[in-house]
């Protein structure tokens, strides 16, 4: 059992225990965080995007074409943003730093 | 003109559709209200090409396949389909209720059956403080009336079809900017290779960037500002045209009366009827005990709920219960 930090809209950080094998959105879902993630995590909208803000980001895979279309309906898209369903929680990503994007 | 039937079945996805077929197995015709222009919902909508695993009896399917399949099946009980609105008001009459859509639709019914899924799927707006100001004047998330464009400046924004569709058709009337974050689009390749051409030819201009703010007065946008990469630039436009796809929300449903559980409605787990007698809620939207939302849940929901409606429907009747494989009465509902 891994932990990541997650700092919440009102700017809360939340330390929540993460499983490997997990995604980074089920992770802040099933902790109660408000992260609407509609359509489950099949990457069919845009409404778990988050930002990385450590130099974790250097460990995740690379956005794929599906991960980065689905960003184009995000609004305040930036360099460090993600879709935390297609982020699979392994040890490497232990700390890593999130914030959950607006609404 | 007002419509009768049955059961009024608000959403038109998997489990809507399903309900149609349960419910005609005993008889009862079914009205249903979805807002997008096809039926589906979700399967349709977001997911057409994913494959789902868990359906019964398909290995492997997908949202579409599905949602063709469920329309062939309950073809013989011949639903009522009323799209492009959203149901907005009920009211309780006599023998059932009085349901009002968007579009003016009335229709009476003596039962609701609320398949709404995640809710009915609305234009996601960019968050923009006064964007309202200007929504229907100035601001459109759908193209109604070209005309109006004719010799305007407009601003589309997005990397879909919707905005690439439009970009191209507009060039020819109007003076249109394409506006997306990154120089590469989720919309059809010929879409898009028609727009870089009308680009090259100086008949429409891209834009590299992401919406910021608007300003103008008496309704009409005449500023827009937008970033990209972390610097501020603006533009002039007539109109702002934002395509980002459709979200979800519970709408009008939630100002019904019906007790609700942060956006789920609760229901028992032997009719998943409401709070509200004849008012039944079955799929995603619906919330008791152990609640999965899977398609195939949805589906045995469905069933179960049609046993009461028929209660309500014909109360002196009683229904006996009967297999598909071997009933001729069932036989003869289905056509065969």
């Amino acid at each position: 059992m891994g932990k990541i930090k997650v700092t919440d809209r009102e700017g809360k950080l939340h330390e929540l225990e993460a499983d490997v094998g997990s995604t980074i959105m089920e992770i802040i879902r099933d902790a109660g965080l408000d992260i609407e993630a509609a359509c489950g995590g099949c990457c069919a909208c845009a409404t778990c995007h988050v930002y990385v803000t450590n130099d974790k980001i250097n460990e995740l895979e690379p956005i794929d074409d599906d991960e980065e279309s689905m960003l184009d309906q995000a609004f305040h898209v930036n360099n460090n943003s993600r879709l935390s369903c297609q982020i699979e929680y392994k040890e490497n990503l232990e700390n890593i730093e999130l914030t959950l994007a607006p609404e | 003109m007002t419509h009768k039937t049955d059961v009024v079945i608000i959403g038109s996805g998997p489990v809507g559709l399903f309900a149609v077929f349960e419910l005609g197995l005993l008889n009862l015709k079914a009205h249903l209200i979805d807002n997008l222009d096809r039926v589906g919902g979700q399967c349709a909508e977001l997911y057409p090409e994913k494959p789902i695993y868990d359906i019964p009896a398909y290995p492997k399917i997908t949202g579409q396949e599905l949602t063709d399949k469920l329309i062939s099946q309950i073809k013989p009980f011949e639903p009522t389909f009323h799209l492009n609105q959203q149901a907005d008001s009920i009211e309780k009459i006599d023998d059932g209720w009085k349901i009002v859509t968007s579009e003016g639709t009335t229709i009476n019914a003596r039962c609701i059956v609320i398949a709404a899924g995640a809710g009915s799927f609305v234009p996601r707006k960019p968050p923009i403080d006064n964007i309202a100001e200007f929504e229907g004047t100035s601001v459109f998330y759908a193209v109604r009336n070209k005309e109006l464009f004719k010799n305007k400046k407009i601003l589309i924004v997005g990397g879909g079809d919707s905005a690439l569709d439009w970009t191209n058709d507009l060039a020819t009337i109007a003076d249109v900017t394409l506006m997306h974050r990154r120089k590469e689009f989720r919309a059809a390749p010929d879409s898009v290779n028609k727009m870089l051409n009308l680009e090259k030819e100086g008949k429409i201009k891209f834009l590299h960037g992401q919406l910021k703010s608007l300003s103008g007065k008496n309704k009409m946008i005449k500023e827009v500002k937008y970033s990209h990469e972390e610097k501020e630039y603006s533009i002039e436009a007539d109109y702002l045209l934002p395509f980002f796809g459709l979200k979800m929300e519970l709408g009008p449903i939630a100002n019904w009366g019906i007790n609700l559980n942060e956006n789920f409605i609760k229901v028992d787990t032997e009719k998943f009827e409401t709070s509200e007698p004849s008012i039944f809620a079955i799929g995603d939207i619906n919330t008791y005990p152990g609640k999965l939302k899977l398609i195939l849940s949805g589906f045995h929901e469905s069933a179960l709920m049609a046993q009461k409606c028929f209660a309500y429907c014909y109360p002196d009747k009683k229904n006996v219960f009967r297999y598909t494989t071997s009933s001729k009465d069932l036989h003869k509902k289905l056509g065969l």
